[in-house]
This record gives C-alpha cells, sequence and structure tokens, in this order.
C-alpha cells in the first residue's frame, strides 16, 4: 500500500502519465471534432501510422523539427481529405471508409519507408525534440519535473486542447461544427454549407491525429516502426466516447489513461516475475473497453453522428 | 455540381461490371507506386500474373492463401448484412486457431473421423464465443462494436503469444514460442500430393454456400437482413432484433474461428504469434470488394489472394518491399467504395449540361 503511494506521490509518475498521456491527447482531440461534426473517423490508426512516419521522415531528410511537425499535419489533412470525400459529399459508410482509410495509409507508409530505406539492420535515428527546461519552473518542486520537462509538443497538445474548447464554445465557428453534427438541415437553412463545415472539421481533426503520430517518431522516441502505433488510435476513439466529446474531459481522460498506464509500468517492476508481461501489454486496451462500458448507458452521441446529409433532402 | 439521383433494383449484370471496373481501377493506381519504387510498370504485373498463375505451384499457392480469406470474408459479409460492424475477424481467426490446437494436439486421442470434426468444431465455437462478448455489450449496454472488437485483437494476439510463452508451448520447440504440432489424425487432410493446398478450401466453399443458402432461403436469413434494412421497422414488425445480432455475431464470429482452423490444422500444422498476416482485415476488403455477396466473396478473395502471391513472388524477385499487396489491397476497398455510388445513384452533372437536356 506504502508503496502504491510513493508511486503516485512521485514526480516522475505524473511526468511518465502526461508522456503517455500526449499522443492521445493530439488524437482524442482529433477524433472529438470530426464526431462533433457528425463524421466518425475510423481512419486515425492510419493517420497516427502516417503522422509518424511523415514527420520522422521530414526530418531525416534535412527539415527542421518544425517542419517535419508541419509535415505530419498535412500528410494527416490528406487523408482526412480522403475520408471526408468519401463519407461526406459522397456519403458512403463511414465505418468501412474509415477502415479503408486506415489501411491506405498504414500500407502507404510502410511502403514508402521500406521504399526509401530498403535494408537497413537498425531504424536511422533523428535528432528529436527534447525536454523544455524553462528555468525558474522546471525547479518548482513536483510541479517542476511533471510539467515542465517536458517536449514542446505536450504543451501544443494541452494548448489545442484550450483552443479546441474555445473554438467549439465560443465562436460561430464552433457553434456551426457542433449543429452539423446534431441537425446539419437547421445549419443548411441557415445558408451555411453542411459540405464545407463538415469536410474541413474532418481535414482539421485528422491533422491534429496526425500530431499524435509525429509525437511518437519525433519526441517520444527517434525513430520510426513498424507497428508502433499499435491500436492507439482506436483507443482514441473509445477515449472519445469517455469524454462525451467534451475537451476538457477528453484531456482528463487521456491523462487518467496515462496514470494508469504508467502505474501498471511500474507494478509491473514490482511484480513482473509472476505475472507474464502480456498480462500489462493488455492493460491499455482492457481500460478502453472498461471506460466504453462505464458511460455506454449516458453516452450522449452527437445526434447526426454516422448519418450522410444529401443536399435538397427533406 | 454533381448530383445523385437514388436508384431502384440494379441488374445483376450490372454490379458484377462495376465491382470489375473498381478491380481494375485498384491495378491501375497501383501502378503509381510501383513507378515511385522504380519498377517498370509491365515487367511488375507480368511477375505478379506469373507468380499467382505461372505454375500449377503457384496456382496452389493463390487458392491456400485464398482460403482463410474465403472465410474472414464471409465472416464480414454476413456481419455487415445486418449492418453489425465486426472488425474483430482477426482476433476471432486467433481464437479458433487456439482453440484447435487446445483440441488437437493430444487432449483427445482417436480416429481422424472423430478428431477433425472436433478441431472444426472447437474452432468454430472459439470464434463466436469471442465475438458474443462485443454483441451481448452492444444490445445489452449499446458500448459501440466497432471499437471493442477493433480492441480485442490486440487483446486476443497478446493472450496468444501468452499462451505460446506459457500453457500452449512446445517443449520440443527450441525455444522458440510455438505450440505443439497438430496431430496427424487432427489435420485437415491435403488435397494434392506436393502441394500445401488443403481440405480447409473444401470447407471454406461449403461455408460460402451455406452462407448463401442462410441468407437467401431462411427465416434467419430474411430477419438478418431485415435488421441491416432498418433495425428499427424490424423491431416494429416483430422481427427479434436482439437476437438476430446475437445469431450473426456467432455466425460470424465462428466463420473466422474457421479461418484459423485450416490456417493451424491444415496448413502451418502448429500455432505461432504470426499465424495471420492481417487475414482478418483483408476480410473486410473481401467482403466489401463482393458487394457482400456471400458466393462473390470467393471471387473476391481469389482476387484479393493473387495480389496477394502475385506480390510476394515480385517482391522476391525485384527485392521491392511487399508492403505493395497491402497497398493495392487497401486502394480496392477505396476504389469498390466509390465504385458503389454507381450502383446506388445515377450520377448526372448538373449545371450547364443539365440546361442543355431541359432545352431538348
Amino acid at each position: 500500500m506504502i508503496e502504491i503511494l510513493d508511486i503516485l506521490l512521485s514526480a516522475n509518475f505524473w511526468a511518465a502519465a502526461l508522456r503517455i498521456a500526449t499522443p492521445l491527447i493530439f488524437g482524442v482531440i482529433g477524433a472529438l471534432i470530426c464526431e462533433r461534426a457528425g463524421v466518425l473517423n475510423l481512419g486515425i490508426e492510419g493517420i497516427f501510422t502516417a503522422g509518424a512516419m511523415a514527420g520522422w521522415m521530414a526530418v531525416w531528410l534535412g527539415a527542421g523539427l518544425w517542419g517535419g511537425v508541419f509535415v505530419a499535419a498535412c500528410a494527416g489533412a490528406l487523408f482526412g481529405l480522403i475520408h471526408a470525400i468519401l463519407t461526406v459529399p459522397l456519403g458512403l459508410s463511414q465505418h468501412v471508409s474509415g477502415i479503408g482509410v486506415t489501411l491506405f495509409a498504414t500500407s502507404l507508409s510502410y511502403f514508402i519507408y521500406r521504399t526509401a530505406l530498403p535494408d537497413v539492420s537498425s531504424p536511422p535515428r533523428i535528432d528529436a525534440f527534447q525536454p523544455l527546461d524553462i528555468p525558474v519552473l522546471s525547479e518548482l518542486p513536483f510541479i517542476g519535473p511533471a510539467l515542465f520537462q517536458q517536449t514542446p509538443l505536450t504543451f501544443l497538445a494541452l494548448f489545442l486542447v484550450v483552443a479546441t474548447a474555445y473554438v467549439l464554445y465560443r465562436t460561430p465557428l464552433g457553434l456551426a461544427i457542433r449543429a452539423v453534427g446534431d441537425n446539419p438541415s437547421a445549419v443548411e437553412s441557415q445558408g451555411l454549407s453542411v459540405y464545407a463545415i463538415r469536410i474541413g472539421t474532418v481535414v482539421a481533426g485528422s491533422a491534429i491525429m496526425a500530431l499524435g503520430g509525429a509525437f511518437l517518431t519525433m519526441s517520444a522516441f527517434d525513430a520510426f516502426f513498424f507497428g508502433m502505433v499499435n491500436g492507439r488510435g482506436w483507443i482514441c476513439i473509445a477515449l472519445t466516447v469517455f469524454a462525451s466529446w467534451r475537451p476538457g474531459k477528453a484531456l482528463i481522460g487521456a491523462l487518467l489513461f496515462g496514470a494508469f498506464d504508467a502505474f501498471q509500468v511500474r507494478l509491473q517492476t514490482e511484480v513482473g516475475s509472476f505475472i507474464p508481461g502480456q498480462i500489462f501489454l493488455m492493460m491499455p486496451y482492457l481500460f478502453s473497453i472498461a471506460a466504453l462500458i462505464v458511460v455506454a448507458r449516458r453516452a450522449d452521441y452527437p445526434r447526426a453522428l454516422l448519418v450522410p446529409y444529401f443536399r435538397g433532402q427533406r | 455540381m454533381i448530383r445523385f439521383e437514388p436508384r431502384g433494383p440494379v441488374p445483376v449484370s450490372r454490379v458484377l461490371s462495376v465491382l470489375v471496373a473498381a478491380a481494375v481501377a485498384a491495378l491501375l493506381l497501383a501502378a503509381i507506386p510501383m513507378a515511385f519504387a522504380g519498377l517498370s510498370v509491365f515487367g511488375a504485373y507480368g511477375l505478379m500474373v506469373k507468380g499467382a498463375f505461372g505454375s500449377m505451384f503457384a496456382f496452389t499457392e493463390m487458392l491456400t492463401r485464398a482460403t482463410p480469406l474465403i472465410l474472414t470474408g464471409l465472416a464480414a459479409a454476413v456481419a455487415f448484412r445486418a449492418k453489425l460492424w465486426n472488425i474483430g475477424a482477426e482476433g476471432q481467426l486467433y481464437a479458433g486457431a487456439m482453440a484447435a490446437v487446445a483440441v488437437g494436439t493430444g487432449a483427445f486421442g482417436g480416429p481422424s473421423l472423430f478428431l477433425i470434426p472436433l478441431v472444426i468444431l472447437a474452432g468454430a465455437l472459439a470464434g463466436g464465443l469471442v465475438m458474443l462478448g462485443p454483441t451481448l455489450l452492444k444490445t445489452r449496454l449499446g458500448v459501440d462494436e466497432v471499437v471493442t472488437t477493433l480492441l480485442l485483437n490486440f487483446i486476443i494476439l497478446l493472450f496468444v503469444q501468452m499462451m505460446l510463452e506459457g500453457p500452449m508451448k512446445d517443449p520440443m520447440g527450441m525455444g522458440w514460442p510455438q505450440s505443439e504440432p497438430i496431430l496427424d489424425e487432427a489435420a485437415l487432410p491435403k488435397l494434392m500430393a506436393r502441394m500445401r493446398i488443403h481440405w480447409g478450401l473444401i470447407i471454406a466453399l461449403v461455408a460460402s454456400l451455406g452462407v448463401y443458402f442462410m441468407l437467401k432461403r431462411t427465416v434467419w436469413g430474411f430477419e438478418i437482413r431485415a435488421v441491416g434494412e432498418n433495425a428499427a421497422a424490424a423491431r416494429h414488425s416483430g422481427i427479434p432484433v436482439t437476437a438476430t445480432f446475437v445469431r450473426v455475431g456467432l455466425i460470424s464470429g465462428a466463420l473466422a474461428g474457421l479461418a484459423g482452423v485450416g490456417e493451424v490444422a491444415g496448413l502451418k500444422g502448429y500455432l505461432t504469434a504470426d499465424l495471420s498476416p492481417g487475414f482478418g482485415y483483408s476480410g473486410i476488403v473481401v467482403a466489401m470488394l463482393a458487394g457482400l455477396s456471400p458466393v462473390g466473396v470467393i471471387i473476391a478473395a481469389l482476387f484479393i489472394a493473387s495480389i496477394f502471391v502475385g506480390a510476394d513472388s515480385m517482391s522476391r524477385a525485384t527485392g521491392v518491399s511487399n508492403y505493395l499487396a497491402d497497398l493495392m489491397v487497401a486502394m480496392s476497398l477505396l476504389c469498390v467504395l466509390v465504385a458503389g455510388l454507381f450502383l446506388r445513384f445515377k450520377i448526372r452533372l448538373v449545371g450547364a449540361p443539365a440546361a442543355k437536356e431541359t432545352a431538348k
């Protein structure tokens, strides 16, 4: 018991939780705004992979780190555009199109990586983002190491949470986004284009998702590995429901998830010899399913989620 | 401006021609990554055709690869018919394979006549049971089955790794994480001498005919189609929607489980954690290419299998990454999605051309 408290009270633990949560924050925010506009984006798993590969490769080819981040976002936006075109004006099944985008983005990323680097024994490394050592702040007890020794991408993620909340709830654009996800014909009757708003939102959301992938290769690690996304995208889709499509709750959900994951890693070092490692590796997926079950009964889905809108009908 | 006008029932010939057009479009699009990798496009396609159809061995290899794809394709097709989004065929395949290993490696003895049906039943049951969880979560609590089936894929694969390092590990396996071999009496017999093609193919073909008749000629099939068309309307007209979902889930999972049985008891002979190179996910592509038709699944699986086998062989000859095959399969899915529009809608350009039409 004391040991558990020790873990929970250590700054390193919370630093790890925030680090694990960062890609999920990007992913959940991206998924959340797509769904707020009425489009489920199951392309997320592939968009993560594409962002991870594109960002890493841009830097490896000589771009700056922020250049890499930009390239990753563009890659995400591109795959988002494919999903948006298939599901919004063409009105195709969002489930199947999303899976299609995931398969396409993943295989294209792997193919480009393998074609550019035909046979390397160990994946080449880049100079990844380093923790921001902010002079006075990072020396604060507890909060200092937990918060101010993160890399810039973590701060970008936190900033995006605030920005998304502001845009969604405080601007006309946000109102329009939420309205196309709840009642698209009302938006059309106001003279706005449902198609334009949905497509734009899905593209922007996908760009944000891709940053989660970029965090993996440019901050958490410094190289690209096959299978490194490992279901994180799907976890984000589950967390989006858990967060009831609200940016603030999304942040809390991602942090809780990060804390659980950081905790089980530490637990593993304590009792790892008695329990097979795979049990611990299963935990994130089991947490996600549990999170879905917990909120299932009161989940308040955007009303027009999954419903294609055809101009001029009704 | 483009306008879509809903279309009534479409003749089968039109469905076929649109699906074939989608497959051809995907093959043409694949020329772009081929050129990017520095291949001569015609040469590469030549190598692929040779790799999938160039010899008796190549042809049987292609059929062997199509076997699990028919079954996972059926698993997706039957579930999608009821709009039950089972994306978990990959995990259900592994569950089926694990069950086959559990009963087929010496836990039971006896003649083939007893052991082979036992292995098949165990695999189907395991796959079905794995899908039962997400189905019940959907019908009882309203938990979205897409996410739960996707996440289960990861959980089951980790479980397989755990079993292969623990209780299911072959003590004679030189330390490799693999299961004990399936008994000879429990293995699905080969169809041809010196080839890898096995009875799993027959099982897959029978399964697709079975699913075809079930959907077309039985009450269950009618209920599945009705639920898929409009679950609310089906409920109002007295169709047991929940029971239908559970039934479809069990059938879909069982079909994916059978794919695992075939791979373990027909092809490999033992279980490893890399048994399936994504057959569960490719099954979704197969089902969509087939227009969710159980008989069409056979043809679509042959198409996808020839891409995989052909690209493998081309990749060995040219040194180009065989992720090209996955890329081509993904492109096929996107192409067939777009092509589906031509079936559901009349697509016409509105604006200037339309004005001309009215002038006439």
